[in-house]
């Protein structure tokens, strides 16, 4: 049965591009066929970072509003046999998705794929509300720190009210992703622990992604990160946390400080 | 070394429990305002039209604000009212 992931967090550069491209790799990797739909009309970027800009013909808009079928839209990754791309349209805006037009394809979708992955836009707003509109499960991603876990706890309100599968009764699966973790300043008491945000949040934790420059490194390059360094930290994250979404359990690592000498003679430096 | 003494050598305090208080508060607000109508548009609404009924007045100078403090809260309401308001009640009577 196909599933349909959003990847939201109401705060903008928080990692939701980076964690779609990352999981829709992972889940690839796993055998499933996936695909990942960027829901950021106007502001595109999922094609960027998974390194398919250049090969964008067609994209979401077209095929809502039947100027394109749907396999002339999907993007094949050069890497991954499972991994599809539906790419946003860079120019027209977001009005354009209509909530019919996104029901057709979402529903084209599940019949194609057993992932379809939702890159929502960052704000509240209609491209926000049609990435999480058909979920059935949705990943939260939030930093540890004040705004974001604010905006993670309204948009929490709005898969409780807004979707689909609320409306009717049900509930979307959610799941908090959190990102951007510098284990040396929790250490520190400067950032928010992993049990603070989930008590605040009270949603459950998928997988906890380091800070790291992994991560930087596979967007320049247009590869996601868990393909670029597989045995990287956030790459490992991911693909525990892929496997979560299967259903598997695996113990949760909580990335630790690094206590090497040049690290406690550079931390100063960095702090 | 402990984290305590670290930060005792430092001189700093962490930052981390107070952001988690802060946000505590905020959102355990927020959480009960959620699906409520917005209150003070409704109340900005229903005044104007109270008044409009007595005074002519210019909608855009109509202003409610909405205080929060720790023990009561104040709202603020802020009419302006055109100064030949009184000419044209006399002239009406």
């Amino acid at each position: 049965m196909a599933k349909v992931l959003v990847v939201t967090s109401g705060k903008g550069g928080v990692g939701k591009t980076t964690t779609t491209a990352a999981l829709g790799a992972a889940l690839a990797q796993r055998g499933d066929k996936v695909v990942v739909v960027d829901f950021d009309v106007g502001l595109r970027n999922l094609d960027l970072v998974m390194g398919a800009e250049r090969r964008v013909v067609f994209d979401l808009i077209n095929v809502v509003q039947g100027v394109a079928k749907l396999p002339q839209a999907l993007i094949k990754d050069k890497r991954l046999e499972n991994l599809w791309l539906l790419p946003a349209s860079q120019t027209r805006d977001k009005d354009a998705l209509t909530e019919e037009g996104v029901a057709k394809v979402i529903a084209d979708l599940r019949s194609r794929f057993d992932w379809v992955i939702c890159d929502s836009p960052a704000g509240i707003e209609r491209g926000a509300s049609m990435a999480m509109r058909f979920a059935d499960e949705a990943v939260i991603v939030t930093n540890p720190e004040v705004s974001s876990v604010r905006d993670s706890d309204r948009i929490i309100g709005m898969l409780d009210s807004k979707t689909v599968r609320a409306e009717k009764g049900e509930r979307v699966e959610k799941h908090i992703l959190i990102t951007r973790y510098d284990p040396s300043r929790a250490a520190r008491g400067e950032m928010l622990t992993i049990d603070d945000i989930l008590e605040i949040l009270a949603t459950p934790l998928l997988g906890i992604i380091p800070e790291s420059q992994d991560v930087l490194k596979a967007s320049n390059v247009g590869t996601p990160v868990t393909l670029s360094n597989a045995d990287g930290a956030p790459a490992r994250a991911y693909i525990d946390a892929a496997r979560r979404l299967c259903g598997d359990t695996v113990p949760m690592q909580v990335p630790t400080e690094r206590k090497g000498f040049m690290d406690r003679l550079l931390r100063r430096r960095a702090a | 070394m402990s984290m305590g003494l670290l930060r005792l050598l430092r001189g700093n305090k962490a930052s981390a429990p107070v952001a988690r208080e802060r946000l505590q508060i905020l959102l355990a607000h927020e959480r009960g305002m959620r699906g409520q109508p917005d209150l003070l548009g409704v109340l900005r609404e229903e005044i104007l039209a109270v008044v409009s009924k007595h005074v002519t007045l210019d909608p855009t100078k109509v202003i409610v604000r909405l205080e929060r403090g720790d023990e009561v809260s104040t709202l603020e309401v802020d009419i302006e009212v055109p100064n030949d308001f009184e000419r044209k009640k006399a002239a009406v009577a």
